[in-house]
């Protein structure tokens, strides 16, 4: 089972999420979590770091930005030790080519665009799931 | 010596002089005596009448005077050299009397008289002279006793004792006279010459500011020229501020509309998102129920539930669809704030105008197989490259273009007679820009439209049919991408061109 996290500052993501992955939660191939802040979300891998596969994060938020948060998590959870590190996706709005770049140069593994494509994303999960 | 007998010894008296004349063997004494005083003159040598020679004195020193006194040389030039002669008279008589031996006191006299006459006649002439006048008083009364004393003396007239004294008064009188007024003409003079001096000066100020008038007419002249050129340069300059003034606060209120556009497209994004993930998600959940749980129902049951759902499907269908629509436009007001993804490079302009009018008069073809229109060039050869953006552009020239086309078919759905849609587009070259106008000879706009063509979502399209968005893009595109400008010129049933400009 692969474990999601997703970080958001929209609480109906949660329920998007939960409804759009309805068929693999039910058939236990994907678990999400859910934080609603970049410092929500880090709060959260200090506690559950090894279960976390994969982070969905958008990048506007109040607060903790996406990007902030994923340096946070590439500085505090290097490469090599045991655990290997989450793949970590960035969602950036449209049209944010500056974001863009900034989160490549940081270590994003992927690079979602808002509205996010659920039929790709999915498929992303296969692909990552199988490796 | 020889005690010599005495040949003429006169005393004469009666007037105040006392002549005692001795010739002995060609010597003679003349003794003159007079009121002015007794002056002996010696001539031992020469046998001649001296006092002859000696009268010549006072009418040279009355000629100098007369010259001195009276300006005569610049008054009466030839009068001033005549009078350098009167010396020549007494010559005459003095050569007469050595001949002829008058040995008479007349001669004298009579040449002094004849020289004062001639001084009296100069004054006269001169009586416009005011001095001259007051010499000429002056002296009459002297001449005029000369005058008859010379009578007295010629006529051999005596005169009584009384009549004596009186003649010898009148002459002290008359010198007097003389000397009085002559200083009195003297200081007229002066005062005359002071006058005449002031007056000069006076006419050199007056001429010295005349010159000076003439120089600050001129220079006012040169001044106002100066001014008025200055005005007219000003006048221009105010013109062109105002122009330059009315594009600036027109870009501004672009770039500030398309900042406002852009901030609203992201803050409606995201519930836009929702809305579309949500219903498309609904729709997905329908099918999984209508696939599961209903076919447990019971048919009759089961049919209802199934319209039902159709009509659920239904609904959320459109709700993704206008969500959709919705979202386009969004992704169009976000085009505002996007930066430029492409590459400036040189980039033919005519090329690029060319190829985006054919690809939108064949895009409108494809939809419209009835419309029909004259595509005119007028491309400048001497172009030179633009450094641009060129998909950019191209999306401007699109725009262009595309409304272009539209004018024109709306004008021709009129049913004008004899109405032939023409869409023109022409380059050139300025000196520091090139120019790109797309005219079109469709329906044109009223002021009211001209004034708001640019502003983000104005449009006199139908519903639907666009956006409002393609000339607020076009501007940004233009005006903030590539520092150039674009302008609109148009006349309500005639016409519409699109000028674009961008900097070399």
């Amino acid at each position: 089972m692969m474990k999601i996290l997703v970080v958001d500052d929209e609480k109906d993501v949660r329920v998007l999420f939960e409804q759009r992955f309805r068929r693999e939660i039910r058939n236990g191939e994907v678990a999400f979590s859910f934080a609603y802040s970049g410092e929500e979300a880090l709060a959260y891998l200090r506690e559950h770091f090894s279960e976390v596969v994969l982070i969905l994060s958008d990048i506007n938020m109040p607060g903790m930005s996406g990007l902030e948060l994923l340096r946070h998590i590439r500085q505090d959870y290097p490469v090599n030790p045991p655990p290997p590190p989450p793949t970590v996706m960035m969602i950036t709005a449209y049209g944010g080519q500056h974001s863009y770049e900034e989160a490549l140069r940081l270590g994003a593994d992927d690079l979602l665009t808002k509205p996010v494509d659920f039929a790709a994303l999915k498929e992303k999960l296969h692909l990552l799931n199988n490796a | 010596m020889e005690k010599q007998p005495t040949r003429t010894f006169t005393i004469r008296e009666g007037n105040d002089s006392i002549v005692a004349q001795k010739a002995n063997k060609g010597k003679s004494i003349i003794v003159d005596v007079d009121a002015r005083g007794l002056k002996s003159k010696y001539a031992p040598f020469m046998d001649i009448d001296g006092e002859l020679l000696f009268s010549v004195v006072p009418a040279l020193i009355m000629v100098r005077v007369l010259r001195r006194f009276l300006d005569l040389p610049t008054r009466l030039p030839r009068v001033s050299q005549a009078l350098g002669w009167i010396w020549v008279p007494m010559a005459v008589l003095f050569v007469a009397d050595q001949i002829f031996r008058f040995h008479t006191k007349l001669l004298d006299d009579g040449y002094r008289l004849f020289a004062y006459t001639v001084g009296v006649l100069v004054l006269a002439a001169l009586r416009h002279y005011r001095p001259a006048r007051t010499v000429l008083l002056a002296a009459l009364p002297y001449v005029l006793y000369l005058a008859i004393e010379l009578m007295l003396t010629a006529g051999g007239i005596k005169l009584g004792k009384k009549y004596d004294d009186i003649v010898n008064n009148s002459e002290g009188f008359a010198l007097l006279w003389l000397f009085t007024f002559f200083l009195i003409a003297r200081s007229q003079k002066k005062t005359l010459e002071k006058e005449r001096l002031e007056r000069e000066a006076e006419e050199q100020e007056r001429q010295r500011i005349a010159a000076q008038n003439v120089e600050l007419e001129r220079l006012v002249a040169e001044r106002t020229s100066a001014l008025t050129r200055q005005a007219e340069e000003l006048r221009e300059t105010l013109t062109e501020l105002k122009t330059t003034q009315a594009q600036l606060v027109q870009s501004e209120k672009m770039a500030s509309l398309g900042e406002l556009t852009a901030g609203i497209a992201h803050e409606i994004q995201n519930p836009l998102n929702f809305v579309n993930n949500f219903s498309e998600v609904s729709v997905e959940l329908l099918h999984e129920l209508q696939e599961g749980p209903l076919q447990q129902l019971p048919d009759a049951e089961k049919t209802y539930a199934n319209e039902l759902l159709t009509d659920l499907v239904q609904n959320l269908q459109k709700i993704t669809t206008h969500g959709k629509r919705a979202d386009s436009i969004v992704k169009g007001m976000l085009e505002h704030s996007r930066a430029s993804s492409g590459e400036r490079r040189p980039t033919d302009l005519n090329a690029l105008a060319d190829e985006y009018l054919r690809l939108s008069y064949h895009g409108l073809r494809a939809k419209d197989k009835s419309f029909n229109a004259t595509l005119t060039t007028d491309f400048d050869p001497g172009l030179s490259p633009v450094s641009v953006v060129s998909q950019e552009v191209g999306r401007v020239l699109l725009n262009m273009f595309t409304n272009a086309f539209y004018a024109v078919q709306q004008r021709q759905k009129l049913g004008q007679p004899g109405y032939a849609p023409e869409v023109r587009v022409s380059t050139h070259q300025r000196a520091e820009e090139v120019e790109i106008r797309v005219r079109d000879n469709g329906t044109g706009m009223p002021d009211s439209v001209k004034a708001k063509v640019f502003q983000p979502f104005f449009t006199t399209k139908p519903t639907g049919e666009g956006t409002g968005l393609g000339l607020s893009l076009s501007h940004d595109i233009i005006v903030k991408g590539h520092g150039g400008t674009l302008q609109v010129d148009s006349c309500l049933g005639q016409y519409t061109e699109f000028i674009i400009t961008l900097p070399i």
